[in-house]
């Protein structure tokens, strides 16, 4: 129940910047459109593909801890992790990437440009950042959940903490799901 | 008003199959390959609405079965359709106030 309401305040949260998003896309629709390319499709896409995996191995812990599968349960929270690694290194090499050619908040190369593109990396930075803190935090969130798995204190008879941290786990995929098409699919 | 705890779900355990789990799982990565595929495709203003249909039908199966939504309290269900639609109005109400400015 706590849970539930705390994600609703994530989603005023993200629903305010995809407010701010829809308006700025309305007016500079082909600015943003002219942006978006360079941003990499694939490692969007592979991205996408990464936290929809890693949603599926958490729920299946759940799954697993309810039947007693202990040693199951951890791994798939493991393997929750690791994917979720996986996609913060995309990120770190894609953001890498683009401080590399010079587009980064406040750079030179950028306020040349016009101020729909501008406004565009902006939202991108801040949206898509606020996201990877929120899968560091998952991260975080779901190793204490390991912790608590091989300690036995969450197990089949209590499993309500794995629940909750795997509810947070889930609102981060959501918000990706929304932020994919929306940054990287406008060609 | 009936809160559940921690220690005493006040609802029966539901446990979701592995093979349920995988069903909804494919049907996110067919729905990706959709959205990305269709992004190819010159749609002109349907671009955007396309985009968010497909990820609106994705964060239902999320929210559904992942979630276990479908399993919750009806309470649940209630405050999230309470919560979307109030984001819902605030976008469109923006909307308006930006066309008539």
């Amino acid at each position: 129940m706590g849970m539930w309401l705390f994600l609703f305040t994530e989603l005023i949260l993200f629903g305010g910047m995809f407010l701010a998003y829809a308006v700025y896309r309305f007016k500079y629709p082909g600015e943003f459109q002219l942006a978006a390319t360079e941003l990499d499709t694939f490692v969007g896409t592979l991205n996408t593909i990464i936290l929809l995996t890693s949603s599926l191995t958490v729920a299946m812990s759940i799954t697993a801890l309810q039947e007693g599968r202990k040693a199951l349960s951890m791994l798939l929270v493991t393997l929750t992790i690791l994917l979720a690694f996986g996609f913060l290194v995309n990120k770190y090499f894609e953001w890498g990437h683009k401080f590399a050619v010079g587009i980064y908040p406040r750079s030179p190369e950028l306020l040349a440009r016009t101020s729909g593109e501008v406004l565009y990396f902006g939202l991108y930075y801040v949206m898509t950042g606020l996201h990877a803190l929120h899968v560091i935090i998952g991260v975080a969130v779901l190793t204490f959940n390991l912790v608590f798995i091989a300690r036995g204190s969450v197990h089949a008879g209590a499993f309500v903490k794995l629940e909750t941290g795997a509810l947070y786990w889930h609102l981060v995929d959501v918000i990706w799901i929304f932020l994919f098409p929306l940054f990287y699919l406008i060609h | 008003m009936a809160v559940n705890t921690e220690d005493h779900p006040a609802h029966p355990q539901h446990t979701v199959s592995y093979a349920s789990y995988l069903l909804i799982w494919l049907g996110l990565i067919a729905l990706t390959a959709m959205t990305v595929a269709a992004a190819g495709i010159d749609l002109g203003r349907w671009v955007i609405i396309t985009a968010l249909g497909i990820a609106s039908i994705k964060t239902v199966l999320v929210l559904a079965v992942f979630m276990h939504l479908k399993f919750e309290d009806r309470v649940f269900r209630v405050f999230l359709a309470v919560a979307l639609v109030t984001l819902a109005i605030f976008i469109i109400l923006t909307f308006f106030d930006y066309a008539f400015h």
